[in-house]
């Protein structure tokens, strides 16, 4: 294929001189280390013993259990919930209903300003319910069997109402789903930069989307949402084990509701079974945990969701529509303008929305160089399960939004799609690169994991392949998807949506100590859901304290009492990699200077002609070149059990070292919008081939590649795991996977049966590969990763533009499978259209 | 198969053989085998993923026979021998299979890992040298939300090749 990349387009889009980069560049680690290798993760031996401890495992002393009766429509009045006859049946201790909900606990906090601060979210519903699956009350009794067959017993009485189903009816505002609010319009901005008119103006070609559509789907963790609630009333203390992956947000939204002081709470996660984000919005089920353990004379009371239950009620990633989509560009067809307006469905109650409305312009520019763009972007609530920050969160939506338009202009100008990217991506030199909206990329090679992409798959294998298949009428396609996974999130970007949003930054606590005997113990604040933070945060320790993963303890799971979290503290964003570990590397560091310290005085010897190593007796600190050492059970036993006499100038030293990292954010320009919103960018390249079935329209993958960028790898068997897991998530999105409502809000695919999760015979061997633009805004040069960017959704729907395309079908959708296809191929043939794009162009 | 013997207060009696090991339990009629499992017997290692037996994480071994546990009623194994994931290590060695997950990175988080090794267990006991396609087949009942399959497609064939030697 020629490489036409070298011919300069003759109308480049002005680059705005860069901005003075607004984070400090860490000074980097050794490459020589623990970091870096792919050792095999500590939490595997636990697990394949089935030893891993998940909250439904937990059986407490005087442990009740509690059962949900939830309400059947979308949306309807509650007119009448009667538990009479639930509490009579053998084993009931108690029931919950809505209106009680309501007198117990205030609506949650909620993040939006007026009028959407107005709306009314409680752990039940009170007196409407406002999506199916609902719950309307709960039943708490001995055994899981008794509770559930007296929620069996609970008569609640409706009156349907309609149902909103869609962004665009809700903004009609003809059914108004949250009265208190009066309107379903949660946000509203206009997201613009640069000079669009002129664009516009200067364009030669111009194309237009009427619309496209990004679906539901939901990752699915396998573990449902498991919660166990223990009001003490002995001391009004409220613990919860749970499955959480967020639970620094979720106690700031419980506390209040519950009107407690937050010191009050504490929240323990074990192992955790998957949450990819979902499990972040199940607070409200751990305030219905708290107020039935209370209720029920302080019993522990264990809630387990059931499948069906997830899938209708926990959480279900953001659904986005985009409507009158114009992208200007010039006569090489590169990007130079666009102009869209997005509307986001949020659900039934906004929860951590509206953070989404401005999420995704952390990419806003994906991988691309355009510099004038206008985006006109809103949220509305409708009768659907609440969304809730599914892997990818938000900007998975706009990076398919982009790449849809970078790939149907290809189309439509006749651009190769592997020389239309090369033309409109950011290039390796212009890093770190500020985006029109003042986001800083650190790093990346996008061209070069591109080429890297087309050698690992057999590019030009495939090219001859799709024109062999033509002409015997196969429809074959290679589609691209480039997209970033953005980490380490500036929560100042909520200021954007709501100027008094009390949050902002970002931080993560770590604590590093000698434990009596001199045993290496590090606490972590992260919720680690198989990420391998344990096996991780041991590389980053070893290599501050020379010694090896075996040697250091990871504590598991996230508990408040630890003390090693701040109010950013959870699994989420794709930031471990920088802000959990950078808060390990510190704590250690601090360690690493108390040994050196104290080893000083024990074995009277300057600082600097110590080291740390591992001798005889273990790890120890050692006069270098000499048998003179200490190891950590002597500089343990000096601290914690044998300190008379210790120097004035050793006070200060406990060998249990907490720290905090915080990352050097600023708050954005509100008025402008404008600012950088996170750390680190990776970035992954997938392609496709796809063959479409003539007959039924079934899609097939006949091969996929995988290429991933996340800056320094800290364990490489890890991230290439993370990749395969984010490869099937995006391409069960793409092909399998929708959480689809019929029209009256039954939500189709209410269990595994029908939402059929990706399985071993659907999901392609995948071509993996790395590349590593290490970024300059990390101590390590590691970037957060794990979402992945959905790219697979990019890839595919290409691929099958790709396909399609000479059909004279357009790929608008994000989820297509079969059916969908088939109708498109029938709509053809019938002569019918299938989608408004159009393409004018310009005497230019 | 012995037929149920019912005590006084409604409760069946049964007699099974779990990990090698002859075990009494009295389970209500519509005790569902996996809560045997997980709550009577006290093996949580086995899990409950879904309701409609599609997920597989609750799957173990019943009379050699690979079964969801979730699908089955806890009577439903009376007098049978019943291997569920603690079984599988033998006197502290980890079976091949569990061998093979760790050094493969075959999990993450480890919810499927127990359904899903004893999957790949029932394959290698009847295909000792697996195709790719026979791989792929013998876990199509087990969902893994993590991995994407790859490393557990390695791990099973990492196993394939330990027994083999």
């Amino acid at each position: 294929m020629a490489d036409r990349s070298s011919t300069a387009p003759r109308r480049e889009p002005e680059l705005l001189p860069h901005q003075e980069p607004a984070v400090e560049k860490p000074a980097r680690a050794p490459r020589n280390g623990w970091v870096g290798r792919p050792i095999e993760r500590k939490e595997e031996q636990r697990h394949v013993r089935g030893r891993g401890k998940f909250i439904d495992d937990f059986k407490l002393p005087g442990m009740v259990h509690m059962c949900l009766v939830r309400s059947p429509y979308a949306h309807a009045r509650i007119t009448r919930v009667d538990v009479s006859e639930a509490e009579q049946h053998p084993g009931v201790i108690c029931t919950l209903t809505g209106a009680e909900i309501a007198k117990l606990t205030t609506p949650y906090i909620e993040i939006g300003p007026d009028p959407s601060a107005r709306i009314q979210d409680y752990c039940m519903a009170v007196d409407l319910a406002r999506y199916q699956g609902e719950p309307v009350a709960a039943v708490i009794a001995i055994s899981r069997g008794a509770a559930e067959d007296a929620a069996e017993l609970v008569q609640v009485e409706y009156e349907p109402l309609t149902p909103v189903m869609s962004a665009e009816q809700a903004l009609t505002d003809a059914d108004v789903i949250h009265p208190a609010a009066g309107t379903n319009k949660v946000w509203q901005g206009t997201f613009e930069y640069g000079d669009v008119e002129q664009a516009f103006r200067d364009a030669a070609t111009i194309v237009h989307i009427d619309r496209m559509h990004f679906h539901r789907f939901s990752s699915t963790p396998l573990e449902n949402n498991a919660i166990i609630g223990h009001w003490d009333q002995r001391d009004e203390n409220i613990r919860f084990w749970c499955n959480n992956s967020f639970p620094t947000i979720g106690i700031q939204l419980v506390a209040p509701a519950l009107g407690v002081h937050i010191d009050r709470i504490r929240v323990e996660t074990h192992d955790i079974g998957g949450s990819f984000g979902i499990k972040i919005t199940n607070y409200p089920y751990m305030t219905l945990c708290a107020l039935a353990s209370r209720k029920a004379g302080g019993k522990p009371v264990k809630w387990t969701e059931t499948r069906t239950e997830h899938m209708l009620a926990s959480a279900h990633g953001n659904e986005r529509t985009f409507l009158d989509t114009r992208v200007a560009l010039d006569r090489d067809g590169v990007i130079i303008g666009i102009d869209s307006r997005h509307l986001d469905d949020c659900g039934a109650y906004p929860r951590y929305e509206p953070l989404g409305c401005v999420i995704w312009t952390q990419v806003f520019a994906g991988v691309y160089r355009f510099r004038n763009a206008r985006i006109n972007f809103s949220q509305a609530v409708t009768n659907k399960c609440p969304v809730g920050p599914n892997r990818g969160y938000s900007r998975m939506q706009q990076l398919w939004f982009l790449e849809r338009c970078v790939d149907l202009c290809a189309h439509e100008l006749g651009i190769a799609a592997d020389e239309m990217r090369r033309r409109n991506y950011i290039r390796p030199e212009q890093f770190p690169y500020t985006t029109p909206n003042g986001c800083i990329y650190d790093s990346g090679n996008y061209p070069g994991m591109l080429k890297l992409a087309q050698e690992r798959l057999g590019w030009e294998h495939w090219k001859k392949e799709q024109e062999k298949g033509r002409a015997e009428g196969r429809l074959i396609g290679l589609g691209i998807g480039t997209t970033l996974d953005s980490g380490t999130n500036n929560f100042g970007q909520s200021r954007i949506v709501n100027p008094h949003a009390p949050f902002s930054g970002n931080s993560q606590a770590a604590n590093v100590k000698l434990d009596m005997y001199g045993e290496i113990v590090v606490s972590v604040g992260s919720v680690p859901q198989g990420q391998g933070h344990e096996t991780t945060a041991s590389q980053v320790v070893c290599d501050v304290l020379s010694v090896t993963p075996d040697m250091v303890t990871v504590r598991a799971g996230f508990d408040t009492e630890r003390n090693v979290h701040t109010g950013h503290t959870g699994t989420y964003a794709s930031q471990f990699a920088v802000s959990g570990l950078s808060a390990v590397h510190g704590a250690a560091q601090k360690l690493r200077k108390e040994l050196l310290r104290l080893a000083a005085y024990a074995l009277n010897a300057p600082e600097d002609q110590l080291e740390l190593g591992i001798g005889k007796q273990g790890a120890e600190v050692r006069v270098r070149g000499t048998d003179r050492a200490i190891n950590y059970w002597g500089l343990a036993n000096i601290i914690n059990v044998n300190n008379a006499g210790l120097p004035d100038e050793l006070q200060d030293v406990t060998l249990n070292c907490r720290y905090t990292w915080r990352a050097p954010f600023k708050i954005p320009d509100l008025e402008r919008k404008y600012g950088n919103l996170t750390l680190t960018y990776s970035s992954q390249l997938h392609i496709a081939v796809v063959e479409v079935d003539t007959d039924t329209g079934n899609p097939k993958i006949l091969d996929y590649c995988a290429i991933d960028d996340c800056g320094v790898m800290i364990n490489p068997r890890i991230v290439e795991g993370q990749v395969h897991g984010a490869t099937a998530h995006g391409i069960g999105a793409a092909l399998i996977e929708n959480c689809a409502y019929d029209d009256s809000g039954n939500m189709v695919a209410s269990t595994f049966s029908e939402y059929t999760p990706i399985t071993s015979v659907n999901i392609p061997n995948v071509k993996y590969g790395n590349m590593e633009t290490p970024s300059p805004h990390s101590y390590s040069g590691a970037k957060g990763m794990g979402e992945g960017g959905a790219a697979p959704v990019h890839a595919i729907s290409a691929a099958l533009q790709d396909a399609l395309y000479p059909q004279g079908i357009y790929i608008t959708e994000s989820f297509n499978n079969g059916d969908s296809i088939f109708s498109m191929l029938a709509a053809r043939r019938q002569g019918r259209s299938t989608a408004g794009v159009r393409t004018e162009r310009r005497a230019k | 198969m012995p037929s149920v013997s019912t005590s006084a207060n409604g409760l069946l009696q049964l007699q099974l053989t779990v990990n090698g090991k002859a075990v009494r339990a009295e389970v209500e009629p519509r005790t569902l085998l996996v809560e045997l499992i997980r709550d009577i017997l006290d093996l949580p290692g086995t899990h409950i993923g879904c309701d409609t037996s599609f997920c597989g994480a609750c799957t173990v071994l019943l009379n050699g026979r690979s079964a969801k546990s979730c699908t089955l009623l806890a009577v439903q194994a009376d007098g049978g021998e019943l291997l569920t994931v603690e079984g599988l290590e033998r006197d502290g060695k980890l079976h091949p299979v569990q061998q093979a997950f760790a050094e493969n990175h075959g999990l993450q988080c480890g919810f499927c890992t127990p359904g899903m090794m004893i999957s790949a267990v029932h394959l290698l006991e009847h295909e000792p040298k697996p195709s790719e396609q026979q791989i792929r087949k013998a876990i199509a009942g087990n969902c893994c939300r993590c991995t994407g399959y790859q490393n557990i497609f390695r791990s099973v064939a990492a196993a394939a090749g330990m027994m083999k030697g």
